[in-house]
């Protein structure tokens, strides 16, 4: 009996011990992260004023207005290729980078360093220097054309070029983190696998078939989620390079959103777009817990 | 290896090289040009002097942007390893009714965009005043569930024996966090801290959101206001600026890359 009441006791005091340490997440992420969410929830089923207070309950009419409108359907549209301009060559590239770095070589080093550089800069930086690559009088990639004797393009004001442009240089960008990462994983399969192949004497792509991509293959999984998450949250090299222009050819989704709310003040808008955001990337984290799962069990 | 392997290993391997550092290098070379060579489309710049440079820094408060980058980043970096260390010591070694909940909770933040909460949160921080303040700028990012998770795996490595033990002989929670586990975890702890620093460093729509003017402008905001200025002619002062902003954040990772590739694999994959 006395034994049990101890034991209480210290369950309970456990309990506001746990608290203490995990109060500040708790609260942290309670005012900045959930309550946001279910606000933004709760916005988008309103017509705001411009300072983002409900005024009027409209159910999903804010939902109805975005899918009848051609704006919205141009912005869907650029988010969705945007994503597909840049996650599959980004993951190829980055894994090229990544299966040469992963050679024990004089000098490798130097290689990987060069190869995660960009990790290191900074979305703004790197937009700037974009777009003076792209700039059609000055910048390096019409002298390129003209030097091979090919017509020069406008790039990033051309409505039918801009997005494949912003969608380069965001491969560029995000090469360095995928590249680390797959470095990471490559480096952690078995040697011994190898080495059997070795005795076994089979080829090259034998090995990277059978071998390297099976085992590797959580890693790049998780690199590819990242990269499709990453897509869908692309902000900033839009701000910069195109602004969301030319004829919207370049609104990707959080571009809208950060266009209706901030400055045409229309927040319920903005609001059932960033629900509509929360739903694709839920749906796409979730696709990567299940897959996941079932992968292990192949294993 | 065959020579003719390595060699066009080598080869492959310098050519990637070129292709990724490309930008960076032409960014740098642009930076030392004057704005008639650079409207020629020259690559290589006529003289190396550091004019641009200075000019960067009289065009904009590049000097205030740049002090204000830095509170901003060492801030969030101090405030996340606080936290998180918190939040991961709870998570190994106090076992409470409950606590499995929390995890869960932890993990579901990971799922929501932060862009999917921006508007509620401009909102939050206009109300608490904090607009055009380190406080706006810093305080919404202290929590973070990956730094919790990369932390905990560390923790338990940690045998509970130990923890065990120093709770019967009467050293407290805290002390055996402070003085045991945090120094036993140090290079999980610098490895949070780089992340930190680089990811903050380069936060780019939460300050352009809640900053307007230079008090607490960060120096990625002041790249941007720079480019729209001087687009028109003077893209050399505009590199400079660009090179000076890269500069902090590059070394760092050229210094801890082995560290940085260890800690995000490790986070990534379990």
């Amino acid at each position: 009996m006395k034994r049990k009441i101890n034991k209480k006791r210290i369950t309970r005091s456990s309990f506001g011990a746990g608290m203490l340490y995990l109060l500040p997440s708790i609260l942290l992420f309670g005012i900045f992260l959930f309550y946001p969410m279910f606000k933004t929830l709760y916005l988008s089923l309103f017509w705001t004023d411009t300072q983002g207070n409900p005024v009027q309950y409209v159910g999903l009419e804010n939902f109805m207005y975005l899918f009848e409108s051609p704006s919205f359907m141009t912005s869907i549209k650029a988010t969705l290729l945007f994503v597909l301009y840049t996650v599959p060559v980004g993951i190829v590239l980055a894994l090229i980078l990544a299966l040469l770095a992963n050679e024990n070589v004089k000098g490798i080093g130097f290689f990987r360093t060069m190869f995660s550089s960009t990790i290191g800069m900074s979305v703004a930086a790197s937009s700037v220097i974009w777009m003076l690559m792209y700039n059609p009088a000055i910048g390096i990639f019409n002298k390129i054309l003209s030097a091979i004797h090919l017509p020069e393009l406008q790039w990033l004001l051309d409505p039918d070029y801009a997005l494949i442009s912003v969608a380069i240089s965001t491969i560029w960008m995000n090469t360095g983190f995928s590249f680390l990462i797959l470095l990471g994983g490559l480096q952690n399969i078995d040697e011994r696998l190898y080495e059997n192949a070795r005795i076994a004497g089979v080829g090259t792509w034998y090995k990277l078939r059978n071998i390297t991509l099976p085992m590797l293959s959580p890693t790049l999984f998780f690199v590819v989620t990242v990269s499709i998450i990453g897509a869908f949250q692309s902000f900033g090299q839009i701000d910069i390079l195109t602004g969301g222009g030319p004829m919207e050819s370049t609104n990707v989704i959080v571009y809208a959103i950060y266009k209706d709310a901030f400055i045409n003040y229309d927040v319920g808008l903005a609001s059932a777009q960033a629900v509509l955001l929360f739903f694709c990337i839920l749906f796409v984290t979730i696709l990567q817990f299940k897959i996941g799962e079932r992968r292990v069990h192949y294993q | 290896m065959i020579p003719f392997k390595k060699i066009s290993l080598y080869a492959l391997l310098i050519f990637f090289t070129i292709v990724m550092m490309f930008p960076i290098v032409y960014a740098f070379l642009i930076s030392f040009m004057q704005s008639g060579e650079v409207l020629e489309g020259n690559l290589w710049p006529s003289e190396f002097n550091f004019s641009n440079y200075q000019k960067a820094f009289e065009q904009v408060p590049l000097f205030k942007y740049l002090t204000n980058s830095f509170v901003v980043s060492i801030t969030v970096t101090i405030g996340q390893l606080i936290v998180s260390s918190l939040a991961a010591y709870a998570f190994v070694f106090i076992p409470f009714k409950g606590r499995d909940i929390i995890f869960f909770l932890f993990i579901s933040t990971m799922m929501i965009p932060w862009e999917a909460t921006m508007i509620p949160n401009f909102f939050t921080v206009q109300n608490l005043g904090w607009l055009n303040s380190y406080a706006g700028l810093t305080i919404p990012f202290f929590a973070l569930a990956f730094g919790t998770f990369l932390l905990r795996q560390h923790f338990k490595t940690i045998p509970k024996e130990l923890h065990e033990a120093a709770q019967v002989s009467g050293v407290g929670r805290f002390r055996f966090f402070f003085h045991i586990v945090l120094p036993v975890s140090k290079s999980s702890l610098i490895t949070l801290a780089i992340y930190s620093f680089l990811t903050t460093w380069n936060m780019y729509l939460w300050p352009l959101l809640i900053t307007n003017d230079e008090k607490v402008r960060t120096v990625q905001i002041g790249i941007k206001q720079l480019q729209s200025q001087e687009v028109a002619s003077e893209w050399g002062i505009v590199m400079a600026a660009v090179v000076i902003i890269i500069i902090p954040t590059l070394l760092l990772l050229y210094m801890s890359q082995k560290r940085l590739q260890k800690g995000l694999t490790q986070g990534a994959i379990k």
